[in-house]
């Protein structure tokens, strides 16, 4: 009778640490070999062969297809540089410079990879359509309400994602410091 | 006390293992992938235009709203398969996915270094049956071995400014992607 209650206990709470992990892991996406540059972390490794179990479990479930490396690489922010959660009521100021790439693009998104609604319809920047300085730096504005010069329109959601994709790069698997790329900083201005 | 830490002991296990299997059963298992989203939008052996992600509705999460998209699901079971895309003015990238989403080539246009992207495709089997003389004379022909027999290129063309994206979906329309019966 022990050994009964004993092995249903041990079943049970195998499951639920096993599929607790599980759930764990690929909902806060850890994979391996993350690239990290202030607060923008890139997984160059994911859009190649050498994807590792855990990244290829979770584009499995969110179904997405990864950037292949000989394309570019995509730089996720969740917060700024200071750690403040990007929050779509609060403004924040993107400036800085940039890795090289032939285009780049920068775009705004919900947590779990939607689009989000705004007026204006703007949904991100590419390289080319972007207003900068005369010495060639650039400040783009994320915010709820508009403002002048490069303003990406947040919409007023509770968090969202920023992701900077890089094309024709030579950033990726073999980068190691962040000299090698800088990428821009995100600085909170107000809520 | 010393037979619960025991059980306890066994249930860390057992539930590493229980971890480690549902990681990689998932790509397997997986209903909402991108091949199966895609599945339902595009034929076999035929470029399709994807539409636009907008903040209403996206056909898989995270894409990039500046690219002009068309997919080509493939299933190299029948015949290899021809893949020719022009470039566009701005960037344009070929990206192969297996059927589990796993990206194992990309070229750009740059990279191709012509006026046009042009590729076979085919499973290694295929590949090492390809009459010898055909290689020798097609040497500069860009041959791509797929590690699945189905799977997903896609073919992306930049806007790099909005009212460019009718230039990218051009160059979308005039790219193929075309089965070609193997002669035995």
């Amino acid at each position: 009778m022990r050994l009964f209650f004993g092995s249903c206990f041990t079943l049970l709470l195998a499951a639920i640490i096993g599929l607790g992990a599980t759930w764990l892991t690929l909902t806060r996406g850890v994979a391996f070999g993350s690239l990290t540059i202030g607060a923008w972390t890139a997984w160059p490794k994911t859009g190649s062969v050498d994807i590792d179990p855990y990244a290829r479990a979770s584009i499995a479930r969110t179904g997405e297809l990864p950037i292949g490396t000989g394309d570019g690489v995509a730089f996720y922010a969740h917060t700024d540089d200071t750690g403040n959660v990007l929050d779509g009521r609060c403004t924040f100021a993107i400036a800085g410079m940039t890795p090289p790439a032939r285009y780049w693009t920068l775009t705004l998104y919900d947590p779990q990879g939607r689009l989000v609604a705004n007026v204006i319809r703007r949904h991100g920047f590419t390289s080319a359509e972007i207003l900068r300085e005369q010495s060639g730096r650039f400040v783009i504005n994320v915010g709820p309400r508009a403002r002048p010069g490069n303003w990406l329109p947040s919409g007023g959601v509770e968090q969202f994602v920023l992701v900077w994709r890089l094309y024709d790069t030579p950033i990726g698997v073999a980068t190691r410091t962040t000299k090698e790329g800088p990428m821009p900083a995100i600085e909170r201005k107000g809520c | 006390m010393v037979r619960l830490a025991l059980w306890i002991f066994g249930a860390v296990l057992l539930g590493g293992v229980v971890h480690l299997s549902t990681v990689l059963a998932m790509p397997q298992t997986a209903t909402q992938d991108a091949y199966s989203r895609l599945a339902r939008l595009a034929p076999i052996n035929v470029l399709t235009p994807l539409a636009a992600p907008t903040a209403a509705d996206a056909i898989m999460p995270f894409m990039d709203p500046a690219f002009a998209v068309a997919v080509c699901r493939y299933d190299l079971s029948v015949a290899t398969l021809k893949f020719i895309a022009p470039v566009s003015q701005a960037y344009t990238s070929v990206t192969f996915y297996t059927r589990n989403s796993v990206a194992y080539y990309a070229i750009n246009d740059r990279a191709a270094g012509r006026r046009a992207i042009e590729l076979d495709l085919m499973t290694p089997e295929q590949h090492t049956q390809m009459p010898e003389e055909e290689g020798v004379t097609a040497a500069d022909r860009l041959i791509i071995d797929s590690p699945t027999a189905t799977g997903l290129i896609v073919l992306r063309a930049l806007a790099p400014e909005p009212s460019l994206m009718a230039t990218a979906r051009g160059t979308l329309a005039g790219a193929q992607c075309r089965a070609v019966p193997q002669q035995q």
